[in-house]
């Protein structure tokens, strides 16, 4: 970690790992093509924040998490995620993703490889970690996310829900220090998507710093600490959860809060 | 049930009382139940079954009575064995002069004395495969690397020789038969498989010069026939490069070879890599995995694995495939069969079909043992993604 912050402040003199935010991101601008799916998005991401991203589908919020970790290229603004500024740099951007944890819609499982091996395999390989201390991490993870006894199935064995509770354990064997979540229950059949919102919940009590995008109201209600409302490429709205819901401040919030909570 | 009937009026509709689970309604059974179903269901399938059957009735006796029954199992001394005699009007088979020719079908005109060397060429060579077709074999990474590695530097030793250590040189000129089969074969899939995938990743690469390359390379030779790259390797190439230089005959047609299957190859594992999901790359990617992390561990596993009957079918058709090295002057096993068919010493009316024959047969066991491998290995990766 200080060796990060250090490499950073050469380069970027951006703040010291340990104080400044978790991401920062400011003036950020994207596009795809001639069409500007993001515009001067600017959010800071305290450590041990919680912070849920909604707005209708195609406003950009999955886009602008997928920047934070590199999966998306963005042509303007800057990110800096632990201290390490997000650029085109392969070996700047894998710096990044090993400290950020991902989980997807699609859970994104490797189905050739078991649930342990599914969760020891980037502690192994990227973090060099012994086998034998990877399996030891992903048995408390795969408890805390409360399936240690699926862990020698294949993902392909467990249901939906059990799959991406699998997803959270594998990044976290990672131990990031962001956890990203992109609308993890969107792809859930109902009846498996309080298990799921339950594990994140846990996490989020224990202090984790958390970046979710999700439809899920009663979560940013119970966990956020801020919710942020996105539309067409913008944030239109940050507020806390009591006011975003209660009092919110803009036109399209009201309208957007006024479709979905009826 | 009982309450539906009486509530069809009504849009409202609680279940009182469970269902009864009820077994499936009985079907066919017996054997004469089960060729009804499948093998007289309607006019058409029944005809069908009546016509095979009388083909089968039609060509497999004679063969038996060919391969078999009529066949000539022993005599050293020549065709006189094989000729129509009293007894047997209507000879068979003459595997006589199989058993006579065997060991020049194996070696074909190797040196004599120095055959042991081809032996101990294959032990080492099925040493190889089991280890690595043998999927729950121990140390298969030490076997990865006997197999890539010690064993291609270990036959050239063997069977080329090396004066050093006492081994004298054989030319390639004199390498033939089941041997130069079985070289040709390896070489051709072992360096197809590594060039292939690597030709695919390029093909998908976003670095143009890379992916022209690939393109180029794959598109340029799967649009030649094989019989002309062998061609080209064996006739053009001395054209261009002084004698001196000139790689000897056998290695270039595998030089062809490897080229050509190489090519195929990418295509077939293309395919492979075209199937997996864009979340696969993007979760390794979350992970902090590298490109070539992704790809070894993620990428590669699942795409190999749908490929494999495509990658089997590939290796079958060049096992067959190399008996076109016959036309550019090296002894394959076919070619040894064709020398000894026209031995006058054992010229009878069945020497050809004897011959081709046993080749045949020979070409049909090798590949039937690498399909049913395949499907094995099918099965048992397919026990990862029951769902």
């Amino acid at each position: 970690m200080i060796e990060t912050a250090e490499k950073a402040g050469t380069a970027e003199a951006a703040p010291a790992a340990t104080q400044g935010p978790a991401v920062a991101i400011t003036g950020l601008y994207k596009w795809y093509g001639d069409f500007q799916v993001l515009s001067d998005v600017n959010l800071s991401v305290a450590r041990g924040e919680r912070i849920v991203i909604c707005g209708p589908s195609g406003s950009g919020k999955s886009t602008l998490i997928r920047c934070v970790n590199a999966l998306e290229p963005f042509q303007r603004g800057t990110i800096v995620v632990d201290g390490v500024t997000v650029t085109q740099d392969l070996k700047r951007i894998d710096e990044v993703r090993r400290e950020v944890g991902m989980v997807f819609q699609q859970f994104n499982l490797f189905p050739h490889l078991t649930v342990l091996e599914n969760c020891t395999l980037a502690p192994i390989h990227v973090r060099k970690m012994p086998r034998k201390e990877a399996e030891e991490v992903a048995m408390r993870y795969l408890a805390r996310v409360r399936i240690p006894e699926q862990a020698h199935k294949y993902p392909g064995q467990l249901s939906g829900g059990q799959q991406q509770r699998v997803a959270i354990a594998r990044a976290l064997c990672m131990s990031p220090k962001i956890m990203m979540f992109d609308e993890p229950t969107s792809a859930l059949d109902p009846e498996m998507v309080k298990e799921v919102l339950d594990t994140m919940v846990s996490l989020a009590e224990d202090g984790t710093t958390m970046l979710c995008v999700t439809h899920e109201m009663g979560f940013a209600r119970q966990v956020a600490d801020r919710v942020v409302f996105m539309d067409e490429g913008q944030i239109v709205e940050i507020n806390s959860p009591d006011a975003f819901f209660t009092d919110p401040q803009h036109e399209r919030t009201k309208t957007f809060l006024g479709q979905i909570l009826g | 049930m009982s309450d539906m009937a009486t509530t069809t009026d009504t849009v409202l509709f609680v279940r009182t009382q469970r269902a009864e689970r009820v077994a499936p309604p009985k079907g066919p059974r017996g054997p004469l139940g089960w060729a009804r179903a499948h093998l007289f269901s309607s006019p058409f399938n029944g005809l069908l079954t009546v016509l095979i059957v009388a083909a089968i009735a039609w060509v497999v006796p004679p063969l038996l009575d060919f391969l078999v029954f009529h066949a000539v199992w022993s005599g050293d001394d020549g065709r006189e064995a094989c000729l129509a005699t009293a007894q047997n009007p209507d000879p068979g088979a003459c595997w006589a002069f199989v058993r006579t020719w065997i060991n020049f079908f194996v070696y074909g005109p190797y040196p004599m004395e120095e055959r042991w060397r081809v032996n101990v060429f294959f032990a080492l060579l099925a040493v190889g495969l089991v280890w690595m077709m043998w999927l729950d074999a121990p140390r298969r990474d030490l076997g990865a690397a006997y197999f890539f590695l010690a064993l291609p530097a270990a036959s050239v030793v063997l069977l080329h020789g090396l004066p050093m250590i006492g081994l004298e040189t054989i030319d390639t000129a004199l390498w033939g038969g089941v041997l130069v089969t079985l070289v040709v074969a390896t070489v051709g899939i072992v360096v197809s498989l590594p060039v292939g995938v690597l030709l695919a990743l390029g093909r998908r690469s976003e670095m143009p010069v890379v992916k022209l390359f690939s393109v180029i390379f794959i598109e340029f030779v799967r649009g030649v026939p094989l019989i002309t790259v062998l061609f080209m390797a064996s006739v053009m190439l001395p054209l261009f490069v002084p004698p001196a230089w000139s790689p000897d005959k056998l290695m270039r047609a595998l030089v062809g070879i490897a080229i050509f299957s190489s090519a195929y190859m990418a295509e077939v594992v293309r395919a492979g890599l075209q199937s997996i999901p864009k979340g696969q790359y993007e979760a390794a990617a979350a992970l902090g995995l590298g490109y070539w992390r992704t790809l070894a561990l993620v990428i590669l596993p699942q795409a190999l694995k749908v490929t494999i009957p495509n990658i089997v079918n590939n290796a079958i058709a060049l096992f067959k495939d190399t008996t076109l090295v016959f036309f550019v002057g090296i002894f394959d096993f076919l070619r040894t069969i064709e020398v000894a068919r026209n031995d006058p010493a054992w010229a009878t009316p069945v020497t050809s079909f004897t011959g081709y024959a046993f080749a045949a047969m020979c070409y049909f066991v090798a590949c039937h043992f690498m399909s049913r491998y395949a499907s094995g290995v099918e099965r048992r990766l397919g026990a990862a993604d029951r769902r």
